[in-house]
Protein backbone atom coordinates (compact mmCIF):
# COMPACT_ATOMS: atom_id res chain seq x y z
CA UNK A 1 0.00 0.00 0.00
CA UNK A 2 2.87 2.13 -0.02
CA UNK A 3 2.30 4.20 -3.44
CA UNK A 4 5.50 5.27 -4.96
CA UNK A 5 6.77 8.19 -6.57
CA UNK A 6 5.37 9.12 -10.03
CA UNK A 7 2.14 6.86 -9.69
CA UNK A 8 0.25 10.02 -7.97
CA UNK A 9 0.16 13.29 -9.76
CA UNK A 10 1.83 16.32 -8.36
CA UNK A 11 -2.09 17.76 -7.54
CA UNK A 12 -2.88 14.86 -5.63
CA UNK A 13 0.45 14.43 -4.36
CA UNK A 14 0.06 18.07 -3.44
CA UNK A 15 -3.64 17.65 -1.59
CA UNK A 16 -2.17 14.83 0.44
CA UNK A 17 0.17 17.31 1.56
CA UNK A 18 -2.52 19.78 2.59
CA UNK A 19 -4.91 17.57 4.20
CA UNK A 20 -1.99 15.94 6.40
CA UNK A 21 -0.06 19.06 7.36
CA UNK A 22 -3.32 20.33 9.93
CA UNK A 23 -3.65 16.69 10.81
CA UNK A 24 -0.03 16.22 11.86
CA UNK A 25 -0.41 19.87 13.85
CA UNK A 26 -3.79 18.72 15.76
CA UNK A 27 -1.86 15.08 16.43
CA UNK A 28 0.48 17.00 17.88
CA UNK A 29 -1.09 19.17 20.53
CA UNK A 30 -3.72 16.62 21.33
CA UNK A 31 -1.06 14.38 22.00
CA UNK A 32 0.93 16.70 24.01
CA UNK A 33 -1.91 17.48 26.64
CA UNK A 34 -1.76 13.80 27.52
CA UNK A 35 1.87 12.47 26.59
CA UNK A 36 3.92 11.62 29.89
CA UNK A 37 7.53 10.87 29.43
CA UNK A 38 6.76 7.43 30.89
CA UNK A 39 4.81 6.66 28.06
CA UNK A 40 7.59 7.40 24.95
CA UNK A 41 8.87 4.40 25.15
CA UNK A 42 5.48 3.02 24.36
CA UNK A 43 4.84 5.31 21.60
CA UNK A 44 8.42 4.58 20.05
CA UNK A 45 7.32 0.64 20.11
CA UNK A 46 4.54 1.29 18.19
CA UNK A 47 6.42 3.46 15.43
CA UNK A 48 8.62 0.26 15.46
CA UNK A 49 6.45 -2.50 16.01
CA UNK A 50 4.96 -0.96 12.62
CA UNK A 51 7.69 -0.36 10.79
CA UNK A 52 9.08 -3.82 11.91
CA UNK A 53 5.30 -5.43 10.57
CA UNK A 54 5.42 -3.72 7.21
CA UNK A 55 8.56 -5.67 6.52
CA UNK A 56 6.80 -9.18 6.60
CA UNK A 57 5.98 -9.06 2.75
CA UNK A 58 3.01 -12.32 2.91
CA UNK A 59 2.68 -13.48 -1.00
CA UNK A 60 0.03 -14.58 -3.16
CA UNK A 61 1.35 -16.83 -5.19
CA UNK A 62 2.22 -16.40 -8.52
CA UNK A 63 0.70 -12.52 -7.37
CA UNK A 64 1.73 -9.59 -5.62
CA UNK A 65 2.36 -9.34 -1.95
CA UNK A 66 1.16 -7.06 0.82
CA UNK A 67 1.94 -6.97 4.26
CA UNK A 68 0.04 -5.63 7.20
CA UNK A 69 0.57 -2.45 9.00
CA UNK A 70 -0.12 -3.05 12.83
CA UNK A 71 -1.95 0.30 12.97
CA UNK A 72 -4.98 -0.41 14.25
CA UNK A 73 -3.12 -2.22 17.15
CA UNK A 74 -1.29 0.79 18.09
CA UNK A 75 -4.64 2.82 18.01
CA UNK A 76 -6.01 0.82 20.33
CA UNK A 77 -3.69 0.77 22.70
CA UNK A 78 -2.55 4.66 22.55
CA UNK A 79 -5.20 6.00 20.77
CA UNK A 80 -5.61 6.94 17.21
CA UNK A 81 -3.90 10.47 17.26
CA UNK A 82 -0.67 8.94 19.09
CA UNK A 83 -1.08 6.17 16.27
CA UNK A 84 -0.79 8.86 13.71
CA UNK A 85 2.43 10.18 15.17
CA UNK A 86 3.91 6.83 15.46
CA UNK A 87 3.09 5.39 11.62
CA UNK A 88 4.24 9.14 10.66
CA UNK A 89 7.37 8.32 11.86
CA UNK A 90 7.60 4.52 10.34
CA UNK A 91 5.97 5.93 7.02
CA UNK A 92 8.93 8.78 6.74
CA UNK A 93 11.60 6.46 7.36
CA UNK A 94 10.43 4.36 5.33
CA UNK A 95 10.19 6.69 2.10
CA UNK A 96 13.63 8.05 2.75
CA UNK A 97 16.06 5.38 3.82
CA UNK A 98 14.58 2.99 1.89
CA UNK A 99 12.55 3.89 -0.59
CA UNK A 100 9.59 1.88 0.35
CA UNK A 101 6.78 4.51 -0.53
CA UNK A 102 7.25 8.14 -2.65
CA UNK A 103 8.70 11.46 -1.07
CA UNK A 104 6.10 13.06 -3.11
CA UNK A 105 3.06 10.52 -2.09
CA UNK A 106 4.01 10.66 2.09
CA UNK A 107 0.90 12.75 2.43
CA UNK A 108 -1.33 10.45 0.42
CA UNK A 109 0.33 7.08 2.00
CA UNK A 110 0.26 8.74 5.58
CA UNK A 111 -3.70 9.57 5.52
CA UNK A 112 -4.57 6.11 4.01
CA UNK A 113 -2.41 4.36 6.92
CA UNK A 114 -1.43 6.73 9.42
CA UNK A 115 -4.81 8.12 9.76
CA UNK A 116 -7.72 6.56 7.97
CA UNK A 117 -6.68 2.98 9.49
CA UNK A 118 -6.05 3.80 13.01
CA UNK A 119 -8.86 6.10 13.20
CA UNK A 120 -11.41 3.88 11.50
CA UNK A 121 -9.90 0.61 13.55
CA UNK A 122 -9.99 2.62 16.81
CA UNK A 123 -13.64 3.48 16.60
CA UNK A 124 -14.44 0.04 15.61
CA UNK A 125 -12.58 -1.81 18.43
CA UNK A 126 -14.33 0.81 20.85
CA UNK A 127 -17.91 0.70 19.15
CA UNK A 128 -17.81 -3.36 19.28
CA UNK A 129 -15.52 -3.90 22.51
CA UNK A 130 -18.17 -1.68 24.70
CA UNK A 131 -18.24 -1.91 28.06
CA UNK A 132 -16.66 -5.45 28.10
CA UNK A 133 -14.43 -6.57 30.85
CA UNK A 134 -10.98 -5.80 29.58
CA UNK A 135 -10.19 -9.46 29.31
CA UNK A 136 -13.34 -10.12 27.83
CA UNK A 137 -13.16 -12.57 24.50
CA UNK A 138 -15.02 -9.81 23.11
CA UNK A 139 -12.37 -7.28 22.93
CA UNK A 140 -10.13 -9.72 20.99
CA UNK A 141 -13.28 -10.50 18.33
CA UNK A 142 -13.49 -6.64 18.31
CA UNK A 143 -9.82 -6.19 17.87
CA UNK A 144 -9.83 -8.78 14.92
CA UNK A 145 -12.99 -7.05 12.97
CA UNK A 146 -11.22 -3.26 13.51
CA UNK A 147 -8.22 -5.05 12.23
CA UNK A 148 -9.32 -6.56 9.18
CA UNK A 149 -11.91 -3.35 8.68
CA UNK A 150 -9.09 -0.45 9.11
CA UNK A 151 -6.50 -2.21 6.82
CA UNK A 152 -9.73 -2.57 3.95
CA UNK A 153 -10.68 0.87 4.09
CA UNK A 154 -7.23 2.15 3.78
CA UNK A 155 -6.66 -0.17 0.94
CA UNK A 156 -10.08 0.95 -0.73
CA UNK A 157 -8.63 4.30 -0.72
CA UNK A 158 -5.11 3.67 -1.93
CA UNK A 159 -6.88 1.82 -5.12
CA UNK A 160 -8.82 5.29 -5.79
CA UNK A 161 -6.08 7.41 -5.66
CA UNK A 162 -4.55 5.57 -8.04
CA UNK A 163 -7.66 4.81 -9.67
CA UNK A 164 -8.16 8.66 -10.57
CA UNK A 165 -4.60 9.66 -11.73
CA UNK A 166 -5.63 8.35 -15.67
CA UNK A 167 -8.60 10.89 -15.61
CA UNK A 168 -6.68 13.77 -13.91
CA UNK A 169 -3.40 13.35 -16.17
CA UNK A 170 -2.72 12.27 -19.71
CA UNK A 171 -1.11 13.03 -22.63
CA UNK A 172 -3.34 14.44 -25.74
CA UNK A 173 -3.05 11.06 -27.28
CA UNK A 174 -4.52 9.61 -24.21
CA UNK A 175 -1.58 7.96 -22.29
CA UNK A 176 -1.53 7.96 -18.63
CA UNK A 177 1.22 10.60 -17.26
CA UNK A 178 1.52 8.42 -13.67
CA UNK A 179 -0.55 5.67 -12.89
CA UNK A 180 -1.68 4.06 -15.50
CA UNK A 181 -4.79 1.72 -14.44
CA UNK A 182 -7.91 3.79 -14.02
CA UNK A 183 -10.81 3.02 -10.99
CA UNK A 184 -12.62 0.35 -12.62
CA UNK A 185 -8.67 -2.24 -12.26
CA UNK A 186 -7.28 -0.51 -9.04
CA UNK A 187 -10.37 -0.49 -6.80
CA UNK A 188 -10.58 -4.44 -7.37
CA UNK A 189 -6.84 -5.00 -7.47
CA UNK A 190 -6.14 -3.25 -4.20
CA UNK A 191 -9.41 -3.81 -2.30
CA UNK A 192 -9.77 -7.23 -3.80
CA UNK A 193 -6.44 -8.06 -2.46
CA UNK A 194 -6.35 -7.18 1.05
CA UNK A 195 -10.06 -8.16 1.55
CA UNK A 196 -8.67 -11.95 0.95
CA UNK A 197 -5.52 -11.83 2.22
CA UNK A 198 -3.49 -9.08 3.95
CA UNK A 199 -6.50 -7.94 5.86
CA UNK A 200 -6.61 -11.50 7.74
CA UNK A 201 -3.17 -10.63 8.15
CA UNK A 202 -3.96 -7.45 10.14
CA UNK A 203 -6.78 -8.72 11.73
CA UNK A 204 -5.11 -11.89 13.13
CA UNK A 205 -2.18 -9.72 14.52
CA UNK A 206 -4.38 -7.22 16.71
CA UNK A 207 -6.55 -9.77 17.95
CA UNK A 208 -3.65 -12.41 19.08
CA UNK A 209 -1.11 -8.86 20.74
CA UNK A 210 -4.66 -7.75 22.58
CA UNK A 211 -5.02 -11.07 23.78
CA UNK A 212 -1.46 -11.58 24.96
CA UNK A 213 -1.68 -7.87 26.46
CA UNK A 214 -5.50 -9.20 28.24
CA UNK A 215 -3.23 -11.81 30.02
CA UNK A 216 0.25 -9.79 30.64
CA UNK A 217 -0.35 -6.43 31.09
CA UNK A 218 -4.76 -5.37 31.23
CA UNK A 219 -3.91 -2.09 32.10
CA UNK A 220 -2.69 -1.06 28.62
CA UNK A 221 -6.38 -1.73 27.63
CA UNK A 222 -7.96 -0.50 30.48
CA UNK A 223 -10.23 2.39 29.81
CA UNK A 224 -8.11 5.05 29.04
CA UNK A 225 -5.11 5.05 30.72
CA UNK A 226 -2.69 4.87 28.26
CA UNK A 227 -4.52 6.61 25.43
CA UNK A 228 -2.87 9.89 24.10
CA UNK A 229 -6.38 11.54 24.10
CA UNK A 230 -8.87 10.39 21.06
CA UNK A 231 -11.57 13.42 21.25
CA UNK A 232 -10.77 15.96 19.11
CA UNK A 233 -10.66 18.78 22.87
CA UNK B 1 10.18 -8.12 33.66
CA UNK B 2 8.80 -4.75 32.62
CA UNK B 3 6.34 -5.16 29.69
CA UNK B 4 8.04 -2.77 27.57
CA UNK B 5 11.39 -4.82 27.74
CA UNK B 6 9.13 -7.59 27.21
CA UNK B 7 8.22 -6.49 23.46
CA UNK B 8 11.07 -4.67 22.48
CA UNK B 9 12.54 -8.26 22.79
CA UNK B 10 9.67 -9.45 20.79
CA UNK B 11 10.86 -6.55 18.23
CA UNK B 12 13.95 -8.02 18.19
CA UNK B 13 12.57 -11.92 17.25
CA UNK B 14 10.90 -10.09 14.71
CA UNK B 15 13.80 -8.30 12.78
CA UNK B 16 15.42 -11.51 12.97
CA UNK B 17 12.27 -13.25 11.19
CA UNK B 18 11.64 -10.30 9.10
CA UNK B 19 13.27 -12.31 6.46
CA UNK B 20 10.70 -14.46 6.00
CA UNK B 21 9.04 -11.36 3.97
CA UNK B 22 11.70 -11.84 1.52
CA UNK B 23 11.82 -15.56 1.36
CA UNK B 24 8.61 -16.55 1.17
CA UNK B 25 7.59 -14.43 -1.77
CA UNK B 26 10.27 -15.59 -3.73
CA UNK B 27 9.32 -19.38 -2.57
CA UNK B 28 5.78 -18.71 -3.58
CA UNK B 29 7.15 -16.80 -6.87
CA UNK B 30 5.19 -13.43 -5.62
CA UNK B 31 6.37 -10.53 -7.50
CA UNK B 32 6.19 -6.71 -6.10
CA UNK B 33 3.07 -4.91 -4.63
CA UNK B 34 0.21 -4.10 -6.56
CA UNK B 35 0.95 -0.39 -8.48
CA UNK B 36 4.56 -1.14 -6.60
CA UNK B 37 6.22 -1.84 -10.13
CA UNK B 38 9.85 -0.94 -11.64
CA UNK B 39 10.45 0.88 -14.96
CA UNK B 40 10.94 -3.12 -16.38
CA UNK B 41 7.71 -4.55 -14.86
CA UNK B 42 5.45 -1.39 -15.87
CA UNK B 43 6.76 -1.55 -19.34
CA UNK B 44 5.67 -4.97 -19.26
CA UNK B 45 1.90 -4.75 -17.76
CA UNK B 46 1.26 -1.94 -20.10
CA UNK B 47 3.28 -1.46 -22.82
CA UNK B 48 4.77 1.76 -22.28
CA UNK B 49 6.43 3.73 -19.28
CA UNK B 50 4.40 7.06 -18.39
CA UNK B 51 6.22 9.76 -18.75
CA UNK B 52 4.93 11.96 -15.59
CA UNK B 53 5.89 8.04 -13.93
CA UNK B 54 9.78 8.03 -14.93
CA UNK B 55 10.00 11.56 -14.08
CA UNK B 56 8.98 11.69 -10.53
CA UNK B 57 10.03 7.88 -10.02
CA UNK B 58 13.69 9.03 -10.44
CA UNK B 59 13.25 12.03 -7.85
CA UNK B 60 15.15 10.35 -4.74
CA UNK B 61 17.55 7.39 -4.44
CA UNK B 62 17.21 6.24 -1.06
CA UNK B 63 20.28 4.80 0.21
CA UNK B 64 19.28 1.49 0.82
CA UNK B 65 16.56 0.81 -1.51
CA UNK B 66 14.30 -1.95 -1.20
CA UNK B 67 15.76 -2.85 2.53
CA UNK B 68 19.46 -3.85 0.51
CA UNK B 69 22.53 -2.87 -0.07
CA UNK B 70 23.04 -0.94 -3.50
CA UNK B 71 24.84 -3.70 -5.51
CA UNK B 72 23.83 -6.00 -3.96
CA UNK B 73 20.17 -6.86 -6.15
CA UNK B 74 21.46 -9.62 -7.81
CA UNK B 75 23.11 -11.44 -4.89
CA UNK B 76 21.55 -14.80 -3.32
CA UNK B 77 18.67 -14.57 -0.26
CA UNK B 78 21.45 -15.38 1.57
CA UNK B 79 23.07 -12.06 1.45
CA UNK B 80 19.90 -10.23 1.11
CA UNK B 81 18.27 -11.52 4.21
CA UNK B 82 21.01 -10.20 6.23
CA UNK B 83 20.72 -6.79 4.56
CA UNK B 84 16.73 -7.46 5.47
CA UNK B 85 18.14 -7.78 9.38
CA UNK B 86 20.59 -4.70 9.09
CA UNK B 87 17.65 -2.48 7.75
CA UNK B 88 15.20 -3.43 10.48
CA UNK B 89 17.62 -3.19 12.82
CA UNK B 90 18.35 0.74 11.23
CA UNK B 91 14.45 1.39 11.01
CA UNK B 92 13.88 0.62 14.47
CA UNK B 93 16.53 2.53 15.78
CA UNK B 94 15.78 5.33 13.81
CA UNK B 95 11.81 4.90 14.69
CA UNK B 96 12.85 5.01 18.01
CA UNK B 97 15.40 7.76 17.70
CA UNK B 98 12.59 9.94 16.30
CA UNK B 99 10.09 9.15 18.77
CA UNK B 100 12.32 10.10 21.63
CA UNK B 101 13.03 13.70 19.81
CA UNK B 102 9.29 14.21 19.13
CA UNK B 103 8.77 12.99 23.09
CA UNK B 104 11.44 15.83 24.02
CA UNK B 105 9.45 18.12 22.53
CA UNK B 106 5.99 17.21 23.24
CA UNK B 107 6.15 16.13 26.98
CA UNK B 108 5.79 18.84 29.40
CA UNK B 109 8.57 19.38 31.47
CA UNK B 110 6.79 20.39 34.86
CA UNK B 111 5.15 17.28 35.18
Amino acid sequence: MHIPDGYLGPATCGVFYAVMLPLWVAASRIVKKRLTARQVPLLAIGAAFSFVIMMFNVPIPGGSTGHAVGGVLVAILLGPWAAMIAITVALVIQAFLFGDGGITAIGANCFNMAVVLPFVGYYIYKLISGNSAINSSQRVVAAFIAGYIGINVAALLAGVEFGLQPYLCHTAQGQALYCPYGLKVAVPAMAGEHLLIFGWVEAIVTALVVKYLQKQSPEYLSADRQDLGQEVP
Amino acid sequence: MKITTKLWIALGVLILLSPLGLILPDHFKAGSAWGEWGSDEMQKLVGYIPQGLEKLGALWNAPLPDYAFKGWEEKGLTHLSFAYIVSGILGVALCALVIWVIGKVLVKRNE
